[in-house]
């Protein structure tokens, strides 16, 4: 059955409707005026953003499957996160139960949906800017050029690592800096952009992410950045909420955010950091 | 006499088909001091789970709503422990991390739909573990309003969640900060206190029997 290519069933996962609300907001803007119709996916649940690496543990599959299983009722091939935990534990699970007996296993437990039959693509907003769109469309498509802004691209772990499913070069990566580039920004590439924020421990242990953040934010900063963006409301939070004190005040948004703007989409987080220069209609950032 | 053999805690008894679980205990000599209350299907006091022969599910529903079967394996499940920590509504907001703050096994959800599947209201019930989990307190409230807090959804939930105390948090909250206020109630009471009716009102209360006859009757009805 040909499905229709701009319609895109989307997953949002759980913080882009709770605190990361704002991103998700222009980014889905930014996508229609990318041309795609994008849809949620109905009555999906939370992704499990922890997958088991245990080759037995076929319960913390049946969350992330029970929305593969959605995507299938919808007729779509391909389901989009712009979440990067998202995009990890639904990919890992699509491949978990390429093995047919883990997937008859579990569709014998989920015995009040249709079976799942494989074959679902998980992409997520990098991959889906760099596979389909690409970034010469993308650069075509801006309205407000970013203007040189420097912007560092952090990736944090789990968008490259496992290597199996890495949405890139796991010791290289560039897909987020070709974007920010198509959107006219200048990215600065820093070490610390694949090193873990420290994730859930923002939870209990606070004090080790504060510590990680600093260093991400120090060093981002020392490399010349106004900005940085992730693509990851968990890392966006941590490096942004965990910020220790004395730490560089350099805002952290999500990469939608400046898509967004640059596409022409009034998006209030971006334009809080940049005075239009009336002279030259030139974004500056201001009190970074 | 129609009759049907049912085994309630392990023992067979004879009873009469088209009896309730619950009636069929009682028709057994089973005397209900818990378990039981409204007989009506508002109050979840009676959760049963059962068994049919040559079935491997385990069903769970109401002893009063639910029609006994031929060879049937009934348990009752006069209580369900499930703890409900103490909170001030006042000092909450109507978010995700308030419940999780206060019930942080909603986490642990694996969405395995078996609380679904288990509720007796047919309520979507892993649905609103969802909406929890998200800070969708509103649609929580809207999932839950029909929940009677029988606890079989909290019995099978593999991750030890007490769904029916995030239940009633969230349609408090809900009540309290989400949904408009009655204004125009607000307005009355103010009215109500500044006297407006009082005069109305002690005219009443002054009036003798005969007098308050003849307003009776010459009140104003709907043709
Ligand atoms: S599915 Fe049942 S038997 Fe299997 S591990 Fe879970 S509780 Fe045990
Ligand atoms: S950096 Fe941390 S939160 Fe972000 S993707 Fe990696 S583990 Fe996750
Ligand atoms: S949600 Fe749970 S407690 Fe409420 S009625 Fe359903 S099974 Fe019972
Ligand atoms: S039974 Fe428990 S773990 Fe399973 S879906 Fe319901 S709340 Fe989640
Ligand atoms: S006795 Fe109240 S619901 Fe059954």
């Amino acid at each position: 059955m040909p499905t229709n290519p701009s319609r895109l069933a989307y997953f949002p996962g759980c913080a882009m409707k709770d605190q990361a609300r704002p991103d998700e907001l222009g980014t889905l803007q930014a996508l229609a005026l990318l041309g795609y119709e994008v849809e949620e996916i109905p009555r999906w649940n939370c992704c499990g953003t922890v997958y088991s690496l245990a080759q037995d543990d076929l319960m913390r599959h049946v969350g992330p499957v029970r929305n593969l299983v959605r995507v299938q009722g919808m007729g779509e091939k391909r389901v989009l996160t712009l979440c990067a935990m998202c995009y990890g534990t639904l990919t890992r699970s699509a491949r978990f139960v390429e093995e047919p007996e883990r997937l008859e296993r579990i569709n014998a437990f989920m015995d009040t949906e249709d079976d799942f039959r494989g074959g679902i693509e998980v992409v997520h907003l990098l991959t889906l800017l760099r596979d389909e769109v690409g970034y010469e469309k993308l650069a075509s498509q801006v309205k407000r050029s970013l203007d040189g802004l420097k912007v560092a691209t952090y990736y944090g772990c789990v968008l490259l690592r496992p290597r199996e499913f890495a949405v890139d070069d796991p010791e290289r990566p560039e897909v987020m800096e070709r974007v920010v580039e198509a959107l006219g920004g200048t990215p600065t590439v820093f070490p610390e952009r694949m090193e873990c924020c420290g994730a859930y421990l923002t939870v209990g242990r606070s004090d080790v992410v504060e510590d990680r953040a600093g260093r991400i934010l120090r060093s981002a900063r020392g490399n010349g950045a106004d900005l940085v963006v992730t693509t990851c409301p968990l890392c966006q939070f941590n490096l942004d909420k965990r910020r220790p004190a004395g730490a560089p005040s350099l805002p952290v948004l999500y990469l939608g955010q400046i898509l967004a703007w640059a596409m022409g989409v009034d998006e209030p987080a971006v334009a809080a950091l940049l005075t239009d220069e009336p002279a030259t209609g030139k974004p500056v950032p201001s009190g970074v | 006499m129609n009759e049907i053999t049912v085994f309630i805690m392990g023992k067979g008894y004879r009873v009469p088909a088209g009896l309730t679980i619950m009636k069929a205990m009682e028709y057994a000599g089973y005397l209900l001091n818990r378990g039981c209350g409204c007989r009506g299907g508002y109050c979840g006091a009676c959760a049963t789970v059962y068994r049919l022969p040559g079935d491997y599910k385990l069903y769970a529903d109401l002893a009063c709503q639910t029609p006994v079967q031929d060879g049937m394996y009934i348990a009752q499940l006069p209580f369900t422990p499930a703890e409900r920590p103490a909170y001030a509504l006042e000092n909450l907001t109507p978010d995700g991390a308030t419940l999780l703050a206060l019930f942080p096994e909603l986490a642990r959800c694996v969405a395995c739909n078996t609380c679904t599947k288990a509720c007796p209201q047919k309520l979507e019930v892993m649905d609103a573990v969802q909406s929890s989990l998200r800070g969708d307190i509103r649609q929580v409230a809207e999932f839950t309003f029909d929940c009677v807090s029988c606890g079989l959804c909290t019995m099978r939930c593999p991750a030890e969640i007490s769904h029916h105390h995030v239940w009633q948090l969230s349609r408090r909250l809900n009540g309290a900060y989400l949904t408009p206020r009655a204004e125009h109630v607000k307005t009355r009471v103010e009215e109500i206190a500044a006297g407006k009716f009082k005069g109305e009102l002690d005219k009443l209360v002054t009036m003798t029997k005969d007098e308050l006859v003849a307003a009776y009757k010459a009140r104003q009805i709907e043709a």
